[in-house]
């Protein structure tokens, strides 16, 4: 009898869970982490899970991994209901949610094709504006991009 | 000593646009003043902007400095490809600052990031130009004799025109009443309304010229430019709709002057320039006063 409930992720002893990403999001994450550059960590992702509340979603499972605050943050443009489980020994041990940082360096790409950094080997720079809607404001040419929009630096 | 750049027209704080004033008034009284002696400033106009080399060029000079640079960038090793960073951190170790226009927008805040010497931002793409915001603040203070509590119409293109964001960003600190008069594709930004707004600050909104002008202390006249119409055929049903004529100004304020960051094209007709409300060449003159102000607080020489 074949199982169908049981999920094909295996558990991990010790590391990170990432949940609730949106699913369109999910390599958007990797690369933001830079989980495609570890070469230690085994790395698992669940990607076009059911949710109820994102109605696809992802999860990535990094054994042996643990994130600075300020690193999760980085992601929380592209998964702001991201929750992170901290496993140790099979247990979760604590759950974070991610914050908006303030600002974010060297990740989103300005939308303006004007703004300097799109022209110059420029590491770019954003002030995060929530006036309702999150936007970032460009550090350089004070130019907006809505997260609809953005692009990532390709590194 | 910490030199402080000057980029974008919020680096400035209220004090620092009073004293900014002060300054001005003061080069005006005693245009020459050997402050700059024995410094040497660089101009880079990475894009040709004549009035306001000239402008600032005047100004080191009357101050006593040496000015080196460039009108255009074709003639420089920008042309062969040599980065911004790398222009910037060159021409560093020969002057004591650099005033700089650039084409692409964020280029002097870069430049100020990386620089060692104090950056004046002479123009960045549409995004800032503040030493000419500056100078609109000196002509409306000379004219008015201060700068608070001032009803401001602004007219033309509200949509793109730089200067007049920067006015309403710097004026914002003084109380003052703003009426905009522009065709709807060139109306005012929604987050500029919205800084208003959240500032309690009264505007009101027109698109014709000549009822809506009685009652204003400034009259802030812009370009229409075609290149900003996407549809030609737009451009050409607006662009006789601002024209300020001399019989427009019978009954405005006495004290009512005209303000525009030059050039004009037809916006405004000849026959205004006789009229003692007209103030625009002056304004230009009080560029160079208000110039020699920015380069010695950049410097931090007065």
């Amino acid at each position: 009898m074949k199982n169908t409930k049981t999920l094909s992720v295996s558990a991990i002893e010790n590391g990170t869970v990432i949940d609730h990403i949106p699913a369109q999001n999910l390599f958007n994450v990797i690369s933001i982490l830079g989980l495609d550059q570890l070469t230690e960590s085994q790395i698992t992702f669940g990607y076009n899970l059911p949710s109820e509340k994102l109605g696809r979603k992802a999860i990535i499972k990094i054994a042996d991994k643990f994130f600075e605050d300020i690193e999760v943050d980085k992601i929380a443009l592209v998964a702001p209901h991201a929750k992170l489980n901290i496993i140790r020994n099979y247990e979760v041990v604590e759950k974070r949610q991610v914050n908006v940082p303030e600002q974010i360096f060297n990740i989103a790409r300005c939308m303006n094709p004007k703004c300097i950094t799109n022209h110059e080997n420029i590491p770019t720079k954003f002030r995060v504006i929530n006036d309702g809607k999150v936007k970032l404001k460009c550090c350089y040419c004070e130019k907006d991009t809505d997260i609809e929009h953005m692009k990532l630096v390709n590194k | 000593m910490k030199y402080k750049s000057l980029v974008a027209i919020d680096d400035y704080s209220k004090d620092d646009y009073l004293e900014i004033m002060d300054l001005a008034a003061y080069f005006e009284k005693n245009p020459v003043q050997k402050l700059l002696d024995g410094k040497v400033a660089a101009t880079l106009f990475f894009e040709p902007s004549t009035r306001t080399r000239l402008s600032f060029e005047s100004a080191v000079n009357r101050l006593g400095g040496k000015v080196l640079g460039f009108s255009d960038s074709s003639q420089t090793s920008v042309s062969k490809g040599e980065t911004l960073k790398d222009t910037i951190l060159m021409v560093g170790c020969y002057v004591d600052l650099i005033i700089m226009r650039h084409p692409l927008e964020g280029a002097a805040r870069y430049a100020s990031e990386i620089s060692k010497v104090p950056i004046i931002n002479a123009g960045d793409g549409a995004n800032q130009h503040p030493s000419q915001c500056l100078l609109d603040l000196y002509s409306i203070t000379k004219t008015q004799g201060t700068l608070e509590n001032l009803k401001i119409t602004m007219v033309g293109d509200l949509k793109y025109g730089r200067t007049v964001h920067s006015l309403i960003m710097a004026l914002s600190h003084f109380n003052p009443t703003f009426s905009f008069i522009a065709p709807e594709e060139l109306r005012l930004p929604e987050e500029y309304r919205t800084f208003l707004q959240q500032r309690n600050i009264p505007f009101e909104e027109h698109t014709e010229l000549a009822p809506n002008i009685n009652d204003c202390d400034i009259l802030y006249m812009t370009r229409v430019q075609r290149e900003r119409f996407a549809d030609p055929l737009e451009y050409e049903k607006v662009k006789n709709v601002y024209i300020l004529k001399n019989s427009m100004l019978d009954h405005t304020k006495p004290n009512m002057k005209i303000l525009h960051p030059l050039p004009r094209v037809n916006e405004i007709s000849t026959d205004v320039d006789d009229n003692p409300k007209a103030y625009y060449f002056e304004q230009a003159q009080n560029g160079v006063y208000t110039r020699q102000a920015i380069i010695c607080k950049v410097l931090q020489l007065k």
